[in-house]
């Protein structure tokens, strides 16, 4: 074990800042990879800008716009900070990490992906970091190609030196699997993209609510994430990009805000990061994600990870047990985030999920965004139950019999 | 109420009109891509009368127990009564209440039903969307 320098999570008293958790019995929420709860203080944070000081931002000659705005850009600099982003004017607010996605296949990939270049993705990508790629490819006539990965759910690094060429202009790649939870190693492969010269988009989306991610020492050209995965409200999201490349970009979508002067036939635009922020943006939803970056870093993401690394443990420990299971992914949590995905033998995961919700336990089953990964894994769909701050071991153990409860009820006679 | 209710179960464990037919006059199948449910129709159909279903596939308790109780209703009866079936009619079946992801489950057997013998394409009640 190693000493811990922190605080472990005080668990009980985080579940009290959300209500939802208040019911008999207590819902057991394992679907957090999906979207997570809000606690009070963000959610009490939005209300304040409603009830106190709603207005639109930047341009209100008038307190409570001023107020809007500055709380507005206060949240923009907590984010940068959260990531270690040299700049705030580095932190792209967008609805969620798909957006951010699109952004750099729309703006940067127009501008610098041609015919015969290639994009490199992995197998496990989830659809938003491979439909964006995809259409680009299709516009351009760029070509994708795919790291492999091992039996134990690991991306194939034998293919790597093959893969990364002088034609590969860039790397898109999840930095947490949200099906198989691993955590790929994507230091090694941003310093190989690199050295072939190219850049490298980031899907940190279940990477940075549960671990600290440092964008200076990953070194990454431009990372994604949403802040409905983190505690934060759903309609922002967050795109990170180095200064020089946001500079060079075309706009993405035009509208307000996003220009400095407008003539009839042409605009010159604003500078970053309000270039890429046209029209109203979600003003409560960005001072909510601000409020919730206070909240995991004071619950602390170092003791956060330590928690979810314990209850994934334990649900590998306990689930491996039941007969009949098929766990997905490496067997080591040690290389995973707090995802477990699984399916029981004869039986469908939307049953299973089924059944687990009339014993108020929610996971979930499908393909859950990634049809690429399903096929590679040879099923149509896995059951995942995926864990955050507030979950506890008692809620692994409701997950453990619920699931014998499932297999008990289910298990097919017929043929 | 519990969506796992007995009857429901019974159809999933024992189905009525499994199988598939050698010769059927009409053979439609069809899957849901989100969840894999996968259901096949066949029928004999004489002067308008369907003389004989069945049904095969894979899926969940909900979208094998449904196509379980709808060839039980289809039997027998003519392909013109059959038509006028809805997406209500099934859920009357089914008999429990069902959220957005599993009605569709409840629901696939019609639709390949309604588009193996009359070419109608889409989900059964979503036509006027």
């Amino acid at each position: 074990m190693p000493t811990p320098y922190f605080r472990p999570l005080d668990v009980e008293s985080i579940r009290k800042d959300f209500p939802i958790f208040a019911t008999t019995p207590p819902l057991a929420f394992l679907d957090n990879a999906a979207s997570t709860q809000t606690p009070r203080p963000v959610v009490e944070a939005m209300d304040s800008y409603y009830d106190t000081y709603r207005s639109n931002i930047h341009r209100g000659i008038y307190r409570i716009s001023e107020e809007a705005t500055e709380q507005y850009e206060r949240a923009r600099d907590k984010v940068a900070q959260l990531i270690n982003a040299p700049r705030s004017r580095q932190i792209v607010f967008t609805r969620n990490t798909t957006e951010s996605i699109n952004l750099v296949a729309y703006s940067w990939g127009s501008a610098n992906i041609q015919e015969g270049d290639e994009i490199v993705l992995t197998v496990m990508e989830h659809h938003s970091n491979l439909v964006p790629w995809q259409l680009l490819a299709q516009r351009t006539g760029a070509v994708l190609r795919f790291m492999e990965i091992t039996d134990e759910g690991l991306l194939d690094f034998t293919q790597l030196q093959d893969l990364l060429t002088e034609k590969t202009k860039l790397v898109a790649i999840g930095h947490v699997s949200n099906v198989l939870g691993t955590i790929n190693p994507i230091q090694s492969i941003i310093t190989a993209a690199h050295a072939v010269g190219a850049k490298v988009v980031v899907d940190a989306a279940q990477s940075v609510p549960h671990f600290q991610v440092d964008v200076q020492q990953l070194d990454c050209d431009f990372l994604a994430f949403s802040g409905h995965k983190m505690c934060g409200p759903t309609g922002i999201g967050v795109l990170y990009g180095k200064v020089e490349l946001l500079e060079e970009m075309p706009p993405f979508l035009g509208g307000g805000s996003m220009i400095r002067s407008v003539e009839r036939d042409i605009s010159s635009y604003a500078e970053l990061p309000a270039k890429f922020e046209a029209g109203t943006p979600s003003i409560a939803e960005a001072i909510g994600l601000g409020h919730t970056v206070d909240y995991i870093t004071q619950a602390n993401l170092a003791a956060l990870q330590v928690h979810e690394q314990e209850l994934l443990k334990y649900a590998h420990h306990r689930l491996q047990d039941i007969e009949g299971i098929t766990l997905y992914g490496p067997s080591s949590p040690h290389q995973k985030a707090g995802v477990i995905s699984f399916n029981l033998e004869g039986i469908h995961p939307h049953d299973v999920a089924g059944v687990l919700d009339t014993h108020g336990i929610a996971v979930r089953a499908g393909h859950h965004c990634a049809q690429p990964l399903m096929k590679w894994l040879d099923v149509i769909a896995t059951v995942r139950a995926s864990f955050y701050l507030y979950n506890t071991i008692e809620e692994v153990d409701r997950l453990y019999e619920g699931l014998c409860r499932t297999q008990k009820l289910l298990t097919r006679r017929r043929k | 109420m519990n969506i796992y209710q007995e009857e429901l179960l019974d159809h999933y464990e024992n189905p009525s009109n499994y199988g598939t037919l050698p010769n059927p006059d009409i053979s439609h199948e069809e899957d849901n891509p989100l969840c894999g449910d996968r259901i096949r129709i066949d029928l004999i159909v004489e002067d308008d009368i369907i003389t004989e279903v069945r049904f095969s596939g894979h899926g969940c308790t909900i979208s094998q127990a449904a196509a379980s109780m709808l060839t039980e209703e289809i039997d027998g009866k003519s392909l013109t009564e059959v038509k006028k079936l809805t997406r209500d009619d099934i859920l009357d079946m089914v008999g429990i209440p069902l959220g957005p992801v599993r009605l569709k489950c409840a629901l696939l057997a019609l639709k390949v039903l309604k588009a193996g013998a009359y070419g109608i394409k889409g989900w059964p009640g979503e036509e006027d969307k």
